[in-house]
């Protein structure tokens, strides 16, 4: 459904060119929901952008719902829906005739497009508010009313830039039935997160990505396995460096590394782990404060492709 | 996609959300009924001055004030399209196969629309303090006003969308249209100027437009000045549609 090579995207700003997009090679298949799993600024809506005409990319090629990208735009915006992060609808105007108007634009007759928007209406929940301006919707109806202009002319290929942000627990829970619903019917989406737990619940396939580069990609399941075993993290009342020097020699530790003020050990199996290493330090003289076994996360696949945690980073940009 | 049904779409939308608030066409119109009350009745003495051009004072402003509401109506369209790169509505409708000369053809029919209203209003509103106008030079008149929000409202989309916020496009707005304004000669006529002011007039579009509205108002429907307008008028309209369309293609909000 989506076939890029080398794909990327130079911007050029006032300190010289910077590479939004160094370079991807994606393969997404018809019917599975896609996931690009990044932080803010790791190029996923600059790629998403690029795969749904919005931006030209500046090298590489790709092919979306078998239209070349470059030679046949028209072709590819027919086939696809698109749901910004931006609502894309005028506040003043009732969710009913956006619906008509986008099916319109589509190339329906008006009797199409309003039947269609009914269909629309029903099926994504929006009878309440169907005949209200948008501005009086809430998060929720909003983002549902978006979906539902990305599905007017029943692409097959659907492209959802961060779905859930800024939707409470319910909505989001609730948007998530709606993408599982649309793989049921057949349709491919191709989604942006920065949510863990959402690349996890709801995608098929999914790509980390980072500086503008795909570091790993798979199952969530697969993803998960290439860190065999657990995770264990603490912390010791004194010297952490010590403290990693001491497990980092130890046969059952496969990797050790310090994040922040706490040390962080993958290791085979943490039931058996955990006792060993509070002989250990125990014998040494090190106080440990802190332990927590885990189970790897997506978290933990992102941190160690990529060196820092999604995490770090959404904290990172909130204090900013 | 058709080019007509696309334009047609989009002008249906545009003019739904002007019904919606159509107190705007008063709100256009409030500044040159202001020059109508509290201004032109000065130049009734001066009209009679010689080098003033024949007609009377009010057929000679008033079609001056009509090219003023085009200017100033059509140039100021650009503000409701940064709100929707904002919002997101431009970026939708890009995703759409829709044609993007329709994107801007179908909004600058609506703002020519509205401005036909205005000017209508306008006229009929001149018309009690002396103003004689035919029906045919009425016509021609918003002929050319058309053509001028032709070349006035796609400019004002092309800026708006290349600069994309207002604290931007707001003063390039009003720092190009008052020189544009000044040197047309529509508050006082450019016969009472001195040469180099006139020789830098003549190379402002607007002058000729102002040139043609007196001539039709004057009741010289075949004066040369007209073809002369709709001439240059008509090249402008054609550079800035083509602009304009192109920048609705590469938007990026």
């Amino acid at each position: 459904m989506i076939e890029t090579h080398a794909l990327r995207r130079t911007f050029t700003s006032r300190v010289g060119p910077v590479e939004a997009v160094a370079g991807i090679d994606l393969r997404v298949q018809q019917g599975e929901v896609f996931g690009f799993l990044g932080p803010n600024g790791a190029g996923k809506t600059t790629t998403l952008r690029m795969l749904s005409t919005l931006l030209a990319p500046t090298g590489g090629e790709a092919r979306v719902a078998g239209c070349d990208l470059r030679r046949d735009p028209q072709g590819v915006r027919r086939r696809i829906g698109y749901v910004g992060q931006r609502n894309g609808t005028d506040p003043q105007i009732t969710g009913r005739r956006e619906l008509e108007f986008q099916g319109r634009l589509y190339g329906l007759s008006s009797a199409q497009a309003r039947t269609r928007a009914r269909e629309l209406i029903g099926a994504l929940d929006l009878d309440i508010c169907a005949d209200r301006p948008t501005s009086t919707y809430s998060g929720g109806q909003r983002r549902r009313l978006d979906v539902a202009l990305g599905m007017v002319h029943r692409p097959p290929l659907l492209f959802l830039d961060e779905p859930t942000t800024g939707l409470d627990p319910q909505g989001r829970a609730r948007l998530w039935d709606e993408v599982r619903r649309l793989r049921e019917g057949g349709m491919t989406v191709f989604l942006t997160t920065h949510y863990l737990e959402e690349a996890d619940a709801l995608c098929d396939r999914l790509a980390i990505i980072d500086h503008g580069r795909i570091v790993a990609e798979g199952t969530p399941d697969q993803l998960k396995r290439q860190i065999a075993g657990d995770v264990v993290t603490l912390a010791v009342a004194g010297d952490q460096a010590r403290a990693l020097a001491l497990l980092e020699a130890q046969p059952f530790v496969r990797e050790a590394s310090l994040e922040g003020d706490e040390v962080r050990l993958y290791v085979e199996r943490g039931e058996t782990a955990m006792p060993a290493i509070l002989r250990l330090l125990d014998g040494v003289g090190l106080e440990l404060r802190t332990i927590a076994l885990a189970r790897p996360s997506l978290d933990d696949v992102f941190l160690r492709q990529t060196g820092h945690s999604l995490r770090d980073g959404e904290a990172l940009e909130v204090a900013a | 996609m058709n080019l007509a049904r696309d334009t047609w779409l989009i002008f249906g939308r545009y003019w739904l959300l002007f019904l919606r608030n159509p107190v705007w066409v008063i709100i256009g119109i409030v500044q040159p009924v202001f020059y109508l009350v509290l201004f032109a009745p000065l130049l009734d003495g001066i009209a009679r001055q010689p080098g003033f051009p024949p007609g009377g004072a009010y057929n000679v402003f008033v079609p001056g004030l009509l090219i003023q509401l085009g200017l100033f109506g059509a140039s100021g369209v650009g503000f409701g399209l940064i709100a929707e790169l904002r919002n997101g509505v431009i970026e939708r409708l890009r995703v759409t196969p829709v044609s993007r000369f329709a994107m801007l053809l179908g909004r600058a029919l609506r703002d020519i629309v509205v401005l036909m209203i205005q000017a209508l209003l306008l006229m009929l509103l001149a018309l009690p303090f002396g103003l004689q106008i035919h029906p045919a030079g009425m016509l021609l008149m918003l002929g050319l006003l058309a053509l001028l929000g032709l070349v006035m409202s796609p400019i004002s989309y092309a800026l708006a969308l290349w600069l994309g916020n207002e604290d931007a496009f707001a003063p390039l707005i009003f720092t190009v249209s008052l020189p544009l304004l000044l040197l047309s000669g529509v508050l006082l006529p450019l016969s009472f100027a001195p040469g180099w002011l006139r020789a830098i007039a003549a190379a402002n579009p607007l002058a000729y437009a102002v040139d043609a509205a007196r001539a039709i108002f004057n009741n010289q429907l075949g004066d040369a000045s007209i073809g002369i307008a709709v001439a240059i008028l008509a090249v402008l309209a054609l550079a800035a549609i083509s602009a304009a369309a192109r920048a609705f293609g590469r938007a990026v909000a």
